[in-house]
């Protein structure tokens, strides 16, 4: 076990040097101008030349992509050519939001999701069951955006219980941290629950069929033993796996949860720097970004081997 | 429904549930009223005035840099650092004297010598200062209160070049910082204006924080605009940055902002109805849209494809496109210059007056040697004024029988391509849309779009003869009879040559709580003077 996760460590490495190359040659062959953007729309064209060559901007691509390869092994992730700081300080000012955002919704739809998938398998065929798919069906189909509005205004404007916008620090307290983040987790938990309680309750069908589950019942074993215990627990691999493939649907969902509720987190981060051209930043968020998936994939690698014993590396 | 509905309606009954007195969250009433929530135009993403000239570090660089002279609102330059000013007799010895007591947010005097640095940087940027910097003979500190200009020739618009609005201002830095290369950012946000910048505070793309500066000496005269007395209402304002204006009116409709500088257009019906909410003009200089002809390649680098465009452009289609159907925030342009100020001409405007002639801009097209080839227009969609002009000007070209290469695009890309030279098939352009703010457009000092002269002439490079002698005239002028007469022959030589195509002149509106008092409109949002109950 342990040689398989150094292996898989180590296995990183190349990945993430693809995903560096893709994103920067991404970028360089991409359209747009930060100096045009930094001079303003007064700026001559001589003005924007000044401003990319103090940029650096006119060098070689093959110059400035060995110097931010060699930052990024000195552990630097450059400066942002807007804000002159460091794009690690702006991703740790905006990371706590956006890690705050995934936590909650990702608690929030496993504890909401599951059972409703159980529960709609067990129910197959009845109003419970076509209610529960009916919700997916819908959790799929409405934007992100859209659920956000509605829950700002039903909860927000309408009965006041929490504030429309914006983010509290924790350390500001518990219930403040939380109030403003509950309705975009589930504005962006909608499409997640809808993913896991669907693969769910398929799982689950598959599973009720088995001779195991059969045995199980005649040896009287009761409804709710069944369901999360026997048939839950070998069903869990492709529920483990959908959850961590949506880790990736959560990071696409935050960039625009942030917005609709002007939550200042890594999305809006991301989004201002690709509107801007800020390079080094959108090259550090993604590599971020990149990196939290590949370790994602590999904790839900080694969660198999808990879940299914049989599962050796 | 689409997105733009969608907003509105929810924006709407967002409205209903304003007046029907939907509580504000509950805050220290006091901290509250000293603290000013507002929401600007756009992202705060870096923080020097003269190294990035967007409006909207310009607007923050108000509150931190104080500027030796300032407009007020009836446009005129006044004192603002400044106790005195001295001219020789044949205009080209310029002696400034400092108002005694200002003093750097650091602690430090504002001394002659940082003035002249920060000149000496302003000076590299701004279009008028490269115009001194080409006549200077020698600019220094005489004592720690005055400094002087020595010039060449005389530069009669000096007082306007130091207390313009448009970017980049001439603001005042300590002399360590204003030694910084103009073309780097600086490092430091020390400035002597009645605000200080919250360094630590500061999260681009979420917030700027500006708390007051005690130590400000503001001028007894009343405020106006950039001039006068800067006097706070509030101890701290804080710019929180949202990019969704759905949001932002429900924010602003539930009291979590006080002011929003720019709400959208589609919003405003439903902040009407709010009670606690006020909406007025934001600026009633405004702005002029327009679309920018590639000279120098074919067709437009005949002006009678140029004019043939003219002749069919309607501006009530652009305006109504961009703004929607208020009157009170649009009126057709037949001019370059910002209506309703002293200088306003419509001299040559004929050509965007009266009924729309298709037949004639096709034969003058025709005459041009337009042969089908397709025109390339740039459209930025990620600003909603370009995409709706660009909608607007696709249906006009393809009117008179145009083939148009619709380049839907986001503004960085545009802001790149714009400035290709080559042919528009290879990677260049033949026409991009845009807007200049009507404060940049009331005289010719800071007016770029409209200068023609060549290779060194904004995007487009239009180049023609009479419309910079007409605006050497200007910048000659003794008095404002002159001034008028020059401006009224720029105008003309400029639609003449039509050397960029005005599309209207539109305004927009502010929203602000209506326990905020003191909010006046202006090129820039001004905080002094702004209460809070």
């Amino acid at each position: 076990m342990f040689a398989y996760i150094v292996r898989r460590v180590l296995a990183t490495i190349p990945v993430m040097a693809f995903v560096a190359l893709f994103v920067f040659s991404l970028l360089y062959i991409a359209p747009g101008d930060p100096a045009a953007v930094i001079a303003g729309d007064q700026a001559t064209p001589e003005d924007v030349e000044r401003i990319r060559a103090s940029l650096g901007l006119d060098r070689p691509f093959l110059i400035r992509f060995g110097e931010w390869v060699w930052r990024i092994l000195q552990g630097d992730l450059g400066v942002s050519i807007f804000t002159n700081l460091p794009v690690s300080t702006m991703i740790q000012q905006r990371i706590e939001p956006t890690l705050s955002l995934m936590i909650i919704t990702l608690i929030l739809a496993v504890s909401v999701a599951i059972p409703m998938g159980v529960i709609a398998a067990w129910k197959q065929g009845t109003v419970v069951d076509r209610t529960v798919m009916g919700f997916a069906v819908l959790g799929f189909s409405v934007p992100v955006f859209v659920v956000g509005y509605v829950l700002a205004y039903v909860f927000a404007l309408e009965l006041d219980w929490v504030p429309v916008q914006g983010y509290t620090p924790i350390k500001q307290g518990f219930f403040p941290w939380f109030q403003n983040l509950i309705l975009p987790a589930i504005a962006l938990g909608t499409v997640y629950i809808a993913l896991i309680a669907r693969i769910t309750r398929a799982t689950m069908l598959e599973v009720l069929q088995q001779d195991y589950i059969r045995t199980a019942r005649a040896k009287g074993a009761g409804q709710r033993n069944i369901l999360f215990l026997h048939a839950l627990k070998n069903a869990a691999v492709p529920i483990v796996t959908v959850i961590g493939i949506g880790i990736a649907l959560l990071i696409g969902g935050a960039v625009v949860t942030e917005s609709v509720f002007a939550i200042p987190g890594l999305g809006r981060l991301t989004v201002d720097a690709i509107l801007r051209r800020d390079y080094p930043v959108i090259q550090g968020v993604v590599l971020l970004f990149s990196f939290v998936y590949v370790l994602v994939n590999l904790m839900i690698d080694l969660l198999y081997t808990i879940l299914d014993p049989r599962i050796r590396y | 429904m689409d997105r733009r509905n969608f907003l509105k309606a929810s924006a709407g009954v967002a409205a209903l549930a304003g007046t029907a007195g939907v509580s504000a969250p509950a805050l220290s009433q006091g901290a509250a009223a000293r603290t000013l929530r507002f929401v600007p135009q756009a992202n705060l993403a870096n923080f020097d005035p003269i190294w990035g000239t967007q409006y909207v570090v310009r607007n923050a660089a108000a509150l931190v840099w104080d500027t030796l002279y300032g407009f007020d609102d009836k446009l005129e330059a006044k004192r603002q650092m400044v106790e005195s000013e001295e001219v020789s007799s044949d205009g080209k010895v310029w002696t400034f004297r400092l108002r005694d007591g200002l003093m750097w947010h650091d602690g430090a005097k504002v001394t002659a010598a940082d003035c002249v640095a920060s000149l000496n940087r302003w000076a590299v940027r701004d279009g008028m200062g490269q115009m001194i910097r080409a006549i200077q003979e020698e600019l220094v500190a005489v004592d720690d209160r005055t400094f002087r200009w020595r010039l060449k020739a005389p530069y009669p618009k000096m007082l306007l070049a130091l207390g313009k609005n448009n970017t980049p201002m001439a603001f005042m830095m300590p002399e360590r910082i204003a030694r910084t290369d103009p073309f780097q950012q600086v490092t430091e946000f020390v400035g002597s204006g009645p605000m200080r910048f919250v360094r630590n505070e500061w999260v681009p793309g979420a917030r700027a924080v500006f708390t007051r500066f005690e130590q400000y000496v503001p001028r007894n005269e009343p405020p106006s605009w950039l001039a006068g007395g800067k006097r706070m209402g509030v101890d701290r304002i804080e710019w929180i940055i949202m990019p969704d204006p759905a949001t932002a009116s429900a924010a602003l409709m539930n009291g979590e902002i006080d002011w929003w500088e720019t709400p959208l257009t589609d919003l405003i019906p439903a902040l009407r109805r709010n009670r606690n909410v006020r909406v007025d003009i934001a600026d009633p200089l405004g702005n002029i849209g327009s679309f920018r002809f590639n000279h120098l390649h074919a067709p437009f680098n005949d002006v009678r494809a140029r004019r043939a465009v003219a002749m069919v452009l309607n501006q009530e289609d652009y305006m109504r496109a961009v703004v929607g159907d208020d009157r009170a925030l649009w009126q057709t342009l037949p001019s370059f210059f910002t209506p309703g100020t002293p200088l306003y001409t419509e001299a040559g405007g004929d050509i965007l007056k009266g009924p729309r002639n298709v037949e004639a801009a096709r034969a003058l097209l025709r005459e041009a040697g337009y042969n089908g080839q397709p025109i390339t227009v740039l459209v930025g969609q990620d600003q909603a004024p370009l995409k709706a002009m660009g909608e607007v000007t696709n249906a006009l070209l393809r009117s008179i029988g145009m083939n148009v290469d619709f380049v839907a695009t986001d503004w960085g890309t545009v802001g790149q391509r714009r400035a290709s030279k080559s042919p528009p098939g290879q990677g260049g352009w033949h026409i991009f849309h845009t807007w200049h703010a009507g404060a940049d457009c009331i005289n010719p000092a800071a007016y770029l779009a409209l200068r023609a002269h060549g290779d060194g002439a904004w995007f487009g490079w239009p180049k023609d003869d009479a419309v910079e002698a007409a605006r050497d005239k200007w910048f000659a002028a003794p008095d404002v009879a002159a001034e008028k007469a020059a401006v009224a022959e720029m105008n003309a030589a400029a639609m003449s040559h039509m050397t960029y195509a005005p599309t209207g002149f539109y305004k927009t509106y502010q929203a602000w709580r209506s326990n905020v008092t003191g909010i006046v409109g202006g090129p820039l949002p001004f905080f002094w003077g702004v209460n809070k109950s």
